[in-house]
């Protein structure tokens, strides 16, 4: 697995790798616990996303939807945007993010960097501004393609025809999958698959609980919930906060020596919660759970140093994960 | 029994405020009627008139989500910790987002 004809033939198939430091301890002659690393930030833009962007550029491709030359328009400051940017600079299309100007200068450059077009929305106006923007231009440009992410099946079919099938071949007594739930997709594509081939699989999912200026703004009886999500996917879901997806992300590369981004610490911490429950229990598991990307894009928040409060106090109101 | 509830920005109107609030319950229904006797319309707002949580109501009770644990009929002991947000996990911007290209659904407003 060392060469390939073009840098899009080598997204997916990244290594999965024991953590003997942080597994829990399990008690003389009780069955083993094992937590496993799928290193997502080795796809080629560094992050998960690359897979969905690559599954759904090639369904848009496949429909007809999208033709040489055309122009993508997706609003999204995230992984998403870097790696659709990738994808649409190899693939011979233009893209259009649109993002509030108060995004990470990483992400920006980033962008600009594999060649996206950036468009701002005023930071005061936040996410509903961007998301007013983006409808604006779609409207104005109805020949732009929005591949949707949190809607789009080829996003989750991604992960049901790679993730999966990587994760059982590289563990096939695997018993837990613990994913972030963003979009769904990785958790609806590989925990389908998985819960197809081995009998009693846990598909847990991690979701980031961020400070309260994220959610003060947020109206209850007109939330959202991604087309792609299927709740009887998943076995169970956690919320965790930013400090405890601080604690473990500082955890992971002081004990293994992986960094990461932060939304992994959330993971990890989620793995944790069912490691030590099947220990108290008694149970054989092999947990394995997903480095979304690595911490690099991060770095600028400062949350990596100095105290837990701190490193909170840095990540109020942003949208970590 | 003392369980501790943590309430949403949008819905401290109706706890005069307060962020945390204490309640007691054996289950999350109990929990949820116990509070609406001193905060008056609470439980209207999480819970619908068939008698479920509302969709766009995430509960979770020591940072596990209820409807993975019986939902309304979910277990409770002294001293978890209740945790009630609206749904925008995940990514807020993301889910604003696609609430906003979905069409025909509305998106969560700022106030």
């Amino acid at each position: 697995m060392a060469r390939y004809d073009s840098l899009l033939d080598a997204c997916g198939g990244t290594p999965l790798v024991g953590l003997p430091r942080l597994s829990p301890t399990v008690p003389e002659g009780a069955p083993p616990v094992r937590l496993w690393a799928k290193l997502e930030d080795r796809n080629p833009t560094g992050s998960i996303k690359d897979r969905a962007a690559l599954f759904m550029v090639r369904a848009a491709e496949e429909s007809g939807r999208l033709r040489p030359g055309d122009t993508i328009l997706e609003p999204t400051s995230g992984n998403t945007g870097i790696s659709l940017a990738m994808v649409a600079k190899l693939r011979g299309y233009r893209l259009v993010c649109v993002m509030p100007e108060n995004v990470s200068t990483e992400r920006v450059q980033l962008l600009r960097m594999y060649g996206a077009e950036i468009i701002f929305s005023p930071a005061a106006g936040g996410s509903n501004q961007a998301v007013a923007t983006a409808k604006q231009i779609s409207a104005e440009h109805p020949d732009w393609v929005m591949l949707y992410q949190y809607g789009n099946d080829a996003n989750a079919r991604a992960h049901y025809e790679t993730t999966g099938p990587e994760l059982l071949h590289d563990l096939p007594t695997i018993t837990h999958f613990v994913a972030g739930l963003g979009t769904t997709g990785t958790l609806m594509g590989t925990g389908r698959y998985l819960r197809e081939k081995v009998d009693g699989i846990q598909v847990v999912a991690a979701e980031p609980r961020y400070g309260e200026l994220v959610y003060g703004l947020r109206n209850i009886d007109e939330g959202y919930v991604p087309e792609l999500y299927d709740a009887t996917v998943l076995n169970r879901r956690f919320s965790v906060g930013t400090r405890d997806a601080v604690l473990r992300t500082r955890q992971l590369v002081e004990v293994e020596g992986i960094f990461a981004g932060f939304s992994t610490g959330a993971i990890l911490h989620a793995a944790l919660a069912v490691a030590h429950e099947a220990v108290r229990e008694g149970r054989r598991a092999d947990v394995a759970f997903v480095v979304c990307d690595g911490g690099w894009k991060y770095l600028s928040t400062g949350a990596y140093g100095g105290t837990l409060a701190d490193a909170e106090d840095a990540l109020e109101g942003q949208l970590w994960a | 029994m003392a369980i501790e509830v943590r309430i949403p920005t949008i819905l401290r109107s109706y706890t005069g405020g307060a962020k945390v609030v204490e309640g007691a319950g054996e289950t999350l229904g109990d929990l949820l009627t116990d509070l609406d006797s001193r905060h008056a319309g609470l439980k209207a707002r999480l819970v619908t008139d068939a008698g479920a949580l509302h969709r766009f109501v995430n509960v979770y009770v020591n940072d596990e989500d209820v409807r993975f644990l019986g939902a309304l009929d979910a277990k409770l002991n002294d001293g978890d910790s209740v945790t009630i947000l609206p749904a925008v996990a995940g990514g807020a911007f993301g889910f604003a987002a696609a609430a906003a290209l979905a069409g025909g659904r509305r998106v969560a407003v700022a106030r």
